[in-house]
């Protein structure tokens, strides 16, 4: 049977096309626009075709911005995930001490970023702070507005504390989901603790682990406002990662043009390690289904 | 190996049970003779597989006790028990390859990898995998898996007993057949004591010595195939071995004789005074159809191949009977029981009958 071409159906999906452009595809425009182009203001443009890029590209100071947000989404990847894992492991499986840890759990996840930053930059106060305080008090020098290592400590721990328990509820519903026939299983054929983490719980949680990795490796990748509530993105640069700089550079110091290169080439990166991610764990997928 | 006794055993999933109803397993005595084939039979939740459980150690019964020879293994755990296990759903590790699947338990008990090798080899031939034993579990089909599971029950050679729960629910009808043989032969070679639990009366009676029917959280007979078809201890071993099961009738008991409605049915055996409800038994395969006897309604006549079995009524209650080939229906059908071969029933026991 012949279908009935209408063409004003297009009409229906105008609104959600409307919205979309305003809300994402003209923002980004613009930003292409200032990637490309040159200004001094008045509205008037001049055409500056690769320089920004090239000019962000071979930026020093782009190189260890860089460098700092790859270390700091290694570092609290490699503390996260494991710890993650651990608490996952040892949470109750059921009755009410279950629901009691999951929602002592959740309320980390419920704090507004900001929220997070502050609580943070108070606790670790040498003068007012409990942790600074507490610190300062049994001859430990620990001093995050001046010495590097103790802010990235003091970020570090934030963000641990902040999104381990995202890690953590993920692992434990692909836990959940192991029927416990596998564990029975596991004790007929004599396997160790081990050896049940390694061949049956490790691998069943496989699925929920990469997605967990991907959402905290994003995040981590574009964190910037619980470290630039405490540290400001210092002392010095020592903890001014990829976005801090980013809004340094744009709104600091007005540098449009590169900042717009600067953030262009950003999103292309976390879209490239996005994709890659998405393609890995489609094909574990279709490798599961097979 | 060892013989398994189950000692005043009971078993209730709820922590402080009150009537026997709350038990999901009822006090049970029983001994399981060491290398025995026995078949766990009975419906969906009758405590088939609490039972097991028990026995492999992954539940801790609510009282009672569980001995493998003289040893009380009552709160051993599953390792110390030496014992194996296949269950209904296929468990295999998806990260390791068929072989490290097969080898898992024996290298578990650090056993010598030459040993492991060459056992694991004789494993697979035996469930036919030669051919994939260095793939990767994962992606196999369900029976494939189903297989390895049943491979790494088998593996071990001094295990205590081997029990199944179910274990050919997901394989294909011509691989169970042939793994029933298998698991037959194997126990024949080996001896070690099986349990094997299913629902299917046919794998039962193909597989072992003695069936062991359970109902309602109860072992109610334990015998071999043939006791249980001709004298069934409980209606409902005699409702469900059999195919129809047994022929059940309210009936009367007076000495030797059984009032049926408005007929007389002689019994072949005089008993005493029955209390609660009174029921006689025959089996289909015994109900004798011809000219003469009690007069039946024949509803209809089903042909399922080697014979027909006729659905009837007797006094208002149904019956069924088994019409061999080449026999023809009598018009006026009547039906008449073979002599000594009705059960008489007391509250859904067996009552056994006296000399006349």
């Amino acid at each position: 049977m012949d279908k009935t071409l209408n063409n004003k159906a297009w009409f229906l999906v105008l609104p959600v096309l409307v919205l979309v452009a305003f809300s994402a595809v003209l923002p980004l425009m613009t930003v292409v626009n200032y990637a490309f182009n040159d200004t001094f203001g008045q509205n008037k443009f001049f055409w500056a075709g690769l320089d920004w890029f090239e000019e962000m590209v071979t930026s020093d100071r782009l190189h260890q911005a860089l460098g700092r947000q790859i270390l700091f989404s290694a570092i609290i990847l490699a503390i996260e995930v494991p710890l993650g894992i651990f608490i996952a492991l040892n949470m109750p499986k059921k009755g009410f001490f279950a629901s009691f840890c999951l929602i002592l759990m959740a309320l980390p996840l419920l704090i507004p970023f900001n929220v997070v930053g502050t609580i943070w930059q108070i606790f670790g106060r040498v003068d007012i702070g409990l942790l600074g305080h507490t610190l300062a008090a049994i001859g430990i020098d620990y001093n995050y507005t001046n010495d590097p290592i103790d802010a990235w400590i003091t970020v570090i721990i934030m963000d641990v504390w902040h999104w381990t328990s995202l890690v953590a509820l993920l692992a434990y519903a692909g836990l959940q989901s192991i029927p416990q026939a596998y564990y029975q299983a596991a004790r007929i054929d004599q396997a160790n603790r081990w050896s049940v983490f390694r061949y049956i719980e490790l691998p069943k949680m496989k699925g929920v682990l990469l997605i967990a990795i991907l959402l905290r490796f994003m995040d981590s990748f574009m964190i910037y406002t619980e470290p630039f509530v405490v540290t400001g993105g210092g002392p010095g640069n020592s903890t001014t990662f990829l976005s801090i700089d980013l809004a340094k550079m744009a709104t600091g110091q007005f540098d449009l043009g590169p900042a717009a290169a600067f953030s262009l080439m950003y999103f292309l990166v976390i879209l490239l390690i996005s994709w890659v991610f998405f393609t890995v764990m489609t094909n574990l997928d279709r490798e599961e289904n097979h | 190996m060892s013989q398994i006794t189950l000692s005043k055993l009971a078993h209730s999933y709820i922590a402080s049970p009150k009537s026997e109803a709350d038990y999901a397993l009822k006090e049970m005595d029983h001994v399981w003779q060491d290398g025995g084939a026995y078949a766990l039979l009975g419906s969906s939740g009758c405590g088939k597989t609490t039972l097991l459980n028990i026995i492999s150690g992954l539940v801790l019964p609510s009282r009672g006790r569980v001995l493998f020879g003289d040893t009380d293994v009552t709160d051993a755990d599953t390792a110390a028990r030496n014992i194996a296990q296949v269950f209904q759903f296929p468990v295999v590790y998806d990260t390791m390859s068929v072989r490290d699947n097969l080898s898992f338990p024996l290298r578990n008990r650090g056993m010598d990898p030459a040993y492991i090798g060459a056992r694991v080899n004789q494993i697979a031939r035996m469930i036919g995998m030669e051919d994939i034993l260095n793939r990767k579990a994962q992606g196999l089909t369900a029976d494939a898996k189903q297989k390895i599971s049943l491979g790494r029950g088998m593996v071990r050679e001094d295990v205590n007993a081997i029990l199944f729960d179910e274990p050919l629910t997901v394989i294909d009808p011509h691989m169970k057949w042939e793994l029933r043989t298998q698991l037959k032969q194997l126990h024949r070679e080996f001896g070690h004591t099986m349990i094997y639990v299913t629902h299917d009366q046919t794998e039962a009676l193909t597989f072992a010595d003695k069936v062991v029917v359970m109902y309602d959280g109860r072992v109610v007979q334990m015998g071999p195939p043939e006791e249980l078809f001709e004298t069934p201890a409980h209606t409902f071993v005699g409702y469900f071995i059999g195919s129809p099961g047994m022929n059940l009738f309210d009936a009367e008991i007076k000495g030797s004789e059984a009032r049926l409605g408005g007929v007389l049915v002689p019994l072949g055996a005089a008993y005493g005074p029955t209390a609660g409800r009174t029921q006689i038994g025959i089996r289909p395969e015994y109900v004798l159809l011809g000219d003469e006897g009690l007069p039946v309604t024949v509803e209809r006549v089903e042909d399922v191949g080697r014979h027909r079995i006729v659905r009837a009524e007797l006094q208002g209650q149904p019956l069924n009977a088994i019409l061999s080939d080449g026999m023809a229906l009598p018009t006026d059908a009547c039906v008449s029981f073979a002599p000594g071969k009705i059960n008489v029933y007391a509250d859904d026991w067996r009552v056994a009958g006296g000399g006349i």
